[in-house]
């Protein structure tokens, strides 16, 4: 996917006018925080086990590379193979290696953020082997050359009529706009891809190190196809996902379905512990586990850890006053919303991602709903002061905040000079009490009024009340 | 460096330390052999009567139909019953005695049955639960020669006969038995199945039956 998170301000820009997205991102807002409202309302456990799993993924992350080396070697026991890859480039390479030895030439893919991130469909097809995406959100996206702009709704951008232009244009059928017909479409034609392909890949929501498992959590069956029929199952997925036990495992699956969609359990969570075995009448011959780094080992013992406690829920941009008016494109690469901002300047360079943990209000709801409880307003701070060291700041705000430092450490010329804005604004206002344009703050006052102050500061009215109540 | 020794390398630099020391391996030991329970919610820590009827209730919440039968003596009639329902004759049979050994015959002018994987465009399939698990009504199952995993998901209709008797609380107590069941290590797949195939991929309406079966029958035996 092409890096366009440079670009944030002109693309959120383009999404508050895109009457169709705003339609879309409706139904995004209308759905999902009830949901997940009503489902944490129903456990009243919710907030010990949000406890619970942050506690346990620190003590992962503190033991990471002894529960990663339990989890190598009972994959290898279960007769499966893990390849470790450092970058996005090893792990394409190492996929492209397996499909080759097996011959393939079609590959179906269940749901994986992973293999979005490390851009492996684009490299597939350039090297001749033909990526099938099964998931349904995922799979109209292929059809229109588009990508997910949510980690679990990935076609959340989207409106009926998108879908149904896609299919009538793709499937050479005639035009539908019954969800129902269009799903039951898209069914048809993937039955024949599912059997067809050589290959499956899926992704994995964790990697448990006690029984060399990994898991896939989905609603549609789509992953259970996509693994079961192939001869070669590869999982792709990332070092930060590995838990203890199939106990642990539970924990985070009670968290995770009620924090996305708000169900009290995803529809198929399915295990996957090797290859066939001798007996077995189907299920994959071969089993791969290609497990990708890119930049997470790098957060391990730095400020940024507690992101890697991430179980990608989606509750964070579900929540976000800022995804909600801008969608996930605008933040212009594979992870948005807040846990994006956080990890994107990570994996492509704060140099291109400065502007995502600006686009914060830090209300706090996002950390206010994380179910493994991340501070990513602060941790969208850390980028903000390592922006701000590294020279990376725009140069008004580097002059605004230097102007202001300038005052902040002389009180009484802060004191004048605060006092005076004050009056001139309150003149300003005049009968109405708004100002509707000011100098230097049209971001503000292009789209509402600003309300002026009410003639005295704070120390002013401060002073005055001890005067008062000293008399 | 080859790729694996760069990243423990890098965790280890994370760590501030080299090797993990002995307390640290201990720890990781312990935890994995004793594989201790995290809070389990109070909702499923009943008798089992009211686990079974929490089964029935959370199963039938995320769309299941649940039938409950006197006897596995039933099941065929009760199949054949289902199957008239949504206008299906044809039955692949997961190639368990428990199942096979019933009387099909009699139901045999109204059900062709098969034994088989699953194939595209079967219309049912009929599958035994290996436990039911009441917190949330989830059927688990698992990979084994009687019971191949495409049965579980290619057909349209997914019927899954679970007894009573199988029914346990929470997820944890599904794990204790799987482990004695599998001893040494877990079979290809398992399953956990709560309801049927669903998606809500266009604009978050929720519409049933995506890839996996369309319906999923639970029938309850004593």
């Amino acid at each position: 996917m092409q890096i366009k998170s440079p670009e944030f301000k002109q693309s959120a820009r383009i999404a508050l006018q895109d009457e169709n997205l705003q339609k879309a991102l409706g139904n995004l807002k209308a759905g999902f925080p009830g949901k997940r409202a009503a489902a944490v309302a129903r456990m009243p456990e919710f907030e010990e086990l949000r406890d619970q799993a942050r506690d346990l993924k620190n003590h992962i992350l503190e033991h990471l590379d002894l529960y990663l080396e339990e989890f190598e070697a009972r994959v290898v026991e279960n007769g499966g193979q893990v390849h470790w890859c450092r970058t996005s480039e090893d792990a394409r390479k190492t996929i492209l290696q397996i499909c080759r030895e097996q011959d393939a030439k079609t590959v179906t893919k269940g749901k994986s953020m992973v293999t979005e991130e490390i851009n492996l469909n684009e490299y597939l097809e350039e090297n001749g082997v033909r990526p099938v995406e099964t998931d349904l959100g995922e799979y109209i996206l292929q059809l229109r050359g588009d990508h997910p702009s949510h980690i679990i709704a990935p076609a959340i951008h989207l409106n009926l009529e998108d879908v149904s232009e896609a299919f009538h244009e793709h499937h050479k059928r005639p035009k539908s706009d019954d969800p129902a017909e269009l799903m039951a479409e898209a069914r048809e034609m993937l039955r024949k891809q599912f059997v067809a392909a050589d290959v499956g890949i899926t992704g994995a929501n964790f990697l448990v190190a006690e029984t060399g498992s990994t898991i896939i959590v989905t609603n549609e069956g789509n992953g259970d196809l996509t693994q079961t029929l192939p001869k070669t199952h590869i999982v792709v997925s990332s070092i930060e996902k590995v838990v203890p036990t199939l106990e642990d495992m539970s924990l985070f699956l009670r968290l995770l379905a009620r924090s996305a969609t708000g169900q009290e359990y995803s529809v198929y969570n399915t295990l996957s512990s090797g290859n066939r075995r001798p007996d077995d009448q189907d299920g994959p011959e071969n089993f791969h586990v290609v497990l990708v780094d890119n930049g997470r080992s790098d957060m391990v013992g730095t400020q940024f850890q507690e992101m890697l406690r991430c179980i990608r829920c989606s509750a964070c941009m579900n929540h976000c006053p800022v995804y909600g008016s801008v969608g996930g494109h605008s933040y212009g690469w594979v992870y948005p919303g807040p846990m994006g901002s956080v990890l994107t300047p990570q994996m492509i360079g704060i140099e291109k991602a400065g502007l995502l943990p600006n686009a914060s209000t830090f209300c706090g709801k996002c950390e206010e709903v994380c179910p493994v409880r991340i501070p990513l307003p602060k941790l969208m701070r850390h980028w903000r002061e390592k922006e701000f060291e590294k020279h990376l700041s725009p140069k008004a705000v580097r002059w605004g905040l230097g102007g202001w430092a300038f005052f902040a450490k002389r009180p009484g010329l802060y004191r004048l000079m605060s006092a005076s804005a004050s009056r001139f604004m309150r003149l300003l206002g005049g009968k109405k009490g708004k100002v509707s344009s000011l100098p230097m703050a049209a971001g503000w006052t292009d789209h509402r009024d600003m309300p002026v102050p009410t003639g005295k500061t704070f120390m002013q009215q401060w002073k005055a009340r001890q005067k008062q109540e000293s008399k | 460096m080859s790729s694996r020794a760069e990243i423990f390398a890098n965790i280890r630099r994370g760590l501030r330390r080299s090797e993990a020391t002995d307390a640290q391996r201990e720890a990781v030991r312990e935890r994995l052999q004793s594989h201790p329970r995290n809070r389990i919610p109070a909702r499923s820590q009943h008798d089992h009567p009211a686990q079974v009827e929490l089964f029935v209730r959370m199963a039938e919440e995320a769309a299941a139909e649940i039938v409950e039968l006197d006897s596995l003596e039933q099941l065929p009639t009760a199949a054949a019953d289902a199957l008239e329902q949504k206008g299906q004759s044809e039955l692949v049979l997961a190639s368990d005695p428990t199942l096979t050994e019933l009387g099909w015959a009699a139901v045999r002018t109204r059900v062709e049955c098969h034994q088989r994987t699953g194939q595209v465009g079967d219309e049912a399939s009929l599958t035994l639960a290996f436990a039911g698990i009441a917190e949330t009504g989830t059927l688990m199952l698992y990979s084994r020669p009687e019971s191949p995993t495409t049965l579980n998901f290619l057909p349209d209709t997914h019927l899954v006969v679970l007894s009573k008797q199988d029914i346990v609380g929470p997820y944890e107590d599904a794990w204790d038995r799987l482990r004695e069941a599998s001893p040494g290590r877990l079979p290809r797949t398992v399953n956990m199945i709560t309801g049927p195939s669903r998606s809500a991929d266009i604009e978050q309406k929720l519409q049933m039956g995506a890839h996996g079966p369309r319906q999923l029958v639970i029938f309850l035996i004593p």
